[in-house]
């Protein structure tokens, strides 16, 4: 995030995108509400009428896939309205001009043939931002799972620029990440063109940095993505594999694929605190320590570094990853330091190697109270990112075309998937369904369909279905709501052990992120008797909360 | 700009800014004002009348809470007069409330109302009177409601509308009757509440409880509170994590978490407890003769180590590839990533960001 999390209940226009915030990031959204409650204005763009669109001045229904469409159509009616910001325009983007020119042809009309938001929510939407004295952006992964999650990003990050929106307290671009620690992970340099910090692996500075940190040559290409590496495991140019505390199994689209790179190695090795579907192929299985017993450092959203603190002991011989991958360092012999005795000697050693960590040590990180970048010990951490300049110089206004999903409905498959969470169950439901008590708020997996489709299909609520795409199918029961729009239904994939929803989604890749498309497929639903066992009961049991859909 | 301004607190010349009220400006002087009906994170509401104090040009007492400082003000908190009020609002709270050992003393160490009495010195016999014997019947998996014990404070039903905004409990009924209830009376699955459990930790008395924890006060050993991170999404709220004998028991929310400030999703709140399940690995497995097998932490690691060497002499460095979790501590994502850069000699590392 561009901007810390408490800021956003002092900003007074929020634009919420692709994030089902209540459910999936809840204690942001409570700033939200708070803000909202302070009379800020609140428009939220989400194909499906989630509860933070309740809240909303205006919910924006568009159609998966549509966000340049729409986004560069308010671009316009905000140049076209005179409401940018000419003095920050001038001084620290470029390329403004040009996008001008660009953004002719994405009137308000083409905006809602493609989008489907009629064009005066857009341009009411569009109005409100550009004229408001701050404003937000937030999103989440409805933006970047898409083939187009770059392009989805940058057209987000064009507004926030020619209104001035970066760089100044309760305003900016604010993705919200959807795990405690992935911020972490790529800040410590779990990246394949970055080491720690973020440093580019092809500059030879940074490489000749590395080498003398560590004492030894290093390889200044750029590894691939995890998702070509799945790909390398297939054709048989990927031998090994270790995975650490991921379930790729069931997170990554096309399982079938999946399942084929992961039986194609010579040698996989998982770690991870249960025996997942993923650890279940591996030829080496290390069992971690949970993040009650060990001491360490997560990075949230909004780039703040915390603590945490062993508080319970792990079962049997359970170990924190970190020695886990030092004892197997130390014995390949390669004569790089590997030699610590605490987490806080790893963090240390991180800090050292990473200008914007470089002013931490676990001394400093203990009160929680710092945002990277922390330059030096004296620095106070930064919670408004960009202030002033940015890093590269001026901000590059980007032009960007739509392009639509890479698959659409046809006769064969004629709905729309999306996929997301749902409040109780977390991901996979590894850890939630594992914790006393969730099974009873959601027991099941099940499809969210509109009433109107329903009633096409011939389906009651409860009623069984198979959900195929062009890669498999999948069955689960059906609910009807009217949270979904017509034509487009939506499931979790909480649970894979009944229903792998992530045999049905879409592998096609942002070409640059290689961010899966999970949020868009083109699916067939039909109506199926209810398996030996399972009786025709409704799909969510009465009272599961009010994140579940209502009925009719 | 805002102008500070003075006023009196015992005698003392106490500086505020305008819109604080005499008790917030009593609090930041480490003054003792007892209170039941609020909470820092609600609007001021006024309704148990503790946090009395005397006003100078005043006749009677007023609730500080409510009560904005002006300037010259001439405030008093701890006259005998005032004291007595308080001792007798106290043990008129406690006279409703049932005898038995409370629970949220037992299982958490304290609860406001009777650390009041405590410090009051009184008990409940001097007005005792009937209980109201409420249901305590309520089918969801975490979140006990003892009604006998609510002392119609409000604080559960202000911050899930003020807070939390769900607006999942109101009030209800007059007098004696008075109580909380969701919409149409009916149990809290199937109402607004999203159980994220922050009812529970403003009650100020035993009422509210959560279900995970009930009873654990009763075992014997010490609980140890260890101040952490929540382990779901990226917000980043603190919790302690209550433990005993090294085994987790329950979760509480850091009051002065910088991201929650007090707030905690049902994930945050009830879903720790995967760590005690039983199905957790223990030991190190290899695959031997096609089965995942048990061995010591030496074979297993020396194995691994062997392999990737093999297959990096046989292969080359790019034949390895490594995805760190964004769910387990960064020190285990450096160590994966200098472990594949520094010793398989590639940049063949990720996270599970992409997918």
């Amino acid at each position: 995030m561009s901007n810390s999390i408490p800021e956003i209940e002092d900003c007074p226009m929020m634009l919420c995108v692709g994030t089902n915030m209540t459910e999936c990031h809840p204690i942001i959204a409570l700033r939200v509400k708070k803000a909202v409650r302070k009379g800020a204005k609140l428009f939220v763009v989400d194909p499906r009428k989630i509860p933070l669109a309740e809240l909303a001045d205006g919910h924006l229904q568009i159609q998966l896939g549509s966000d340049v469409a729409l986004f560069n159509a308010m671009a316009k009616v905000i140049i076209d309205e005179d409401l940018h910001d000419k003095e920050y325009v001038e001084q620290r983007t470029e390329g403004f001009e040009e996008l001008k020119k660009h953004l002719e042809s994405f009137t308000l009309e083409y905006a809602e043939e493609i989008s489907g938001v009629p064009k005066d929510l857009i341009r009411e939407c569009a109005i409100e931002y550009g004229s408001a004295e701050r404003a937000g952006i937030y999103y989440t992964l409805g933006i970047t799972e898409h083939i187009c999650g770059v392009s989805n990003v940058q057209s987000l990050c064009n507004l926030a620029l020619i209104t001035g929106n970066l760089g100044k307290r309760s305003a900016g671009v604010n993705p919200l990440r959807g795990q405690n620690n992935i911020q972490g992970a790529g800040d410590a340099g779990a990246l394949p063109n970055n080491y720690p910090g973020f440093q580019d692996v092809t500059s030879a500075e940074n490489r000749e940095k590395f080498e003398k940190a560590w004492g030894v040559p290093l390889d200044p290409d750029k590894g691939i993505t995890k998702i070509t590496a799945l790909d390398h495991a297939v054709d048989g140019r990927l031998k090994a594999m270790w995975i650490c505390g991921e379930n790729t199994l069931v997170t990554d689209p096309d399982v079938k694929h999946t399942t084929k790179a992961l039986e194609s190695l010579d040698f996989f090795v998982v770690q991870d605190m249960f025996l997942t579907d993923t650890a279940q192929k591996a030829h080496v299985v290390f069992p971690a320590a949970a993040f009650t017993e060990v001491d360490g450092f997560f990075t949230n959203s909004d780039r703040r570094i915390q603590r945490i603190r062993k508080a319970s002991d792990p079962p049997g011989e359970a170990k924190p990853d970190w020695w886990i991958i030092a004892e197997v360092a130390k014995r390949m012999e390669s004569g790089v330091h590997f030699e610590y005795d605490s987490s806080r000697e790893v963090f240390d050693e991180l800090a050292s190697v990473s200008p914007i960590y470089a002013g931490l040590d676990y001394d400093r990180i203990d009160s929680g109270e710092l945002h990277w970048p922390v330059p030096d010990h004296d620095h106070p951490g930064t919670p408004v990112l960009h202030e002033g300049e940015f890093i590269n110089g001026k901000g590059k206004l980007q032009l960007l075309d739509y392009v639509p999903p890479s698959e659409n409905p046809d006769d064969e498959y004629p709905f729309y998937l999306t996929t997301g969470r749902r409040l109780p169950t977390y991901h996979t439901n590894t850890m939630t369904g594992r914790s006393e008590g969730f099974r009873i708020l959601v027991p099941n997996e099940w499809l969210e369909i509109h009433p109107r489709d329903a009633e096409k299909l011939g389906f009651e609520d409860g009623d069984w279905a198979r959900i195929s795409s062009r890669r498999g199918d999948v069955t689960t029961r059906i609910a009807i709501t009217r949270t979904s729009p017509v034509g487009t239904v939506f499931m979790s994939f909480a649970f894979p052990e009944e229903t792998l929803t992530n045999n049905i989604t879409n592998p096609d890749v942002d070409p640059i992120t290689e961010t899966p498309e999970f949020k868009v497929a083109a699916v067939a639903v039909e109506r199926i008797d209810a398996p030996a066992g399972f009786s025709a009961e409704p799909a969510l049991r009465e009272g599961s909360g009010r994140d579940l859909p209502s009925h009719g | 700009m805002t102008d500070t301004m003075k006023m009196q607190l015992d005698g003392q010349e106490v500086s505020f800014t305008e819109g604080e009220t005499v008790l917030e400006v009593a609090r930041r002087e480490g003054t003792f004002v007892p209170t039941l009906c609020w909470d820092e994170r609600l609007d001021p509401y006024g309704s148990c009348r503790l946090c009395v104090v005397e006003v100078e040009g005043r006749r009677i007492p007023a609730s500080s809470c409510t009560l904005e400082a002006e300037e010259g003000m001439v405030v008093r908190t701890g006259s005998d007069k005032l004291r007595k009020m308080q001792s007798t609002l106290v043990e008129m709270v406690l006279s409703e409330n049932p005898g038995d050992e409370c629970p949220r003393c037992r299982d958490i160490g304290t609860c406001e109302v009777h650390e009041l009495a405590e410090q009051f010195d009184v008990g409940r016999e001097r007005f005792l009177g009937a209980i109201s014997n409420a249901s305590k019947e309520d089918s969801n998996p975490f979140l006990l409601r003892d009604y006998d014990r609510c002392i119609s404070c409000f604080r559960c039903v202000r911050i899930c509308a003020e807070v939390e905004g769900d607006y999942a409990i109101t009030m209800t009924g007059r007098g004696w009757n008075k109580g909380i209830a969701t919409a149409f009376g009916g149990p809290l699955m199937g109402s607004e509440c999203t159980l994220c459990g922050q009812c529970i930790y403003t009650c100020p008395t035993g009422a509210l409880a959560d279900k995970k924890m009930v009873g654990q006060g009763s075992i014997p050993g010490k609980v140890e509170e260890t101040r952490s991170i929540c382990p779901y999404c990226g917000t980043g709220c603190s919790i302690n994590l209550h433990a005993r004998d090294g085994k987790m028991i329950g979760v509480t929310p850091a009051l002065d978490g910088p991201v929650n400030e007090g707030a905690l999703c049902v994930k945050g709140q009830f879903g720790f407890d995967f760590v005690n399940s039983n199905d957790r690995l223990t030991m190190p497995l290899v695959r031997k003769e096609g089965q995942l097998t048990p061995v010591s932490w030496d074979e297993a690691l020396d194995y691994t180590a062997q392999r990737f060497k093999s297959i990096r002499a046989e292969h080359g460095p790019k034949a390895f590839y490594a995805i760190a979790s964004g769910r387990a501590p960064g020190e285990g994502a450096y160590m994966l990533q200098k472990f594949t850069r520094a010793v398989m000699n590639s940049n063949q590392v990720d996270n599970c960001s992409r997918a």
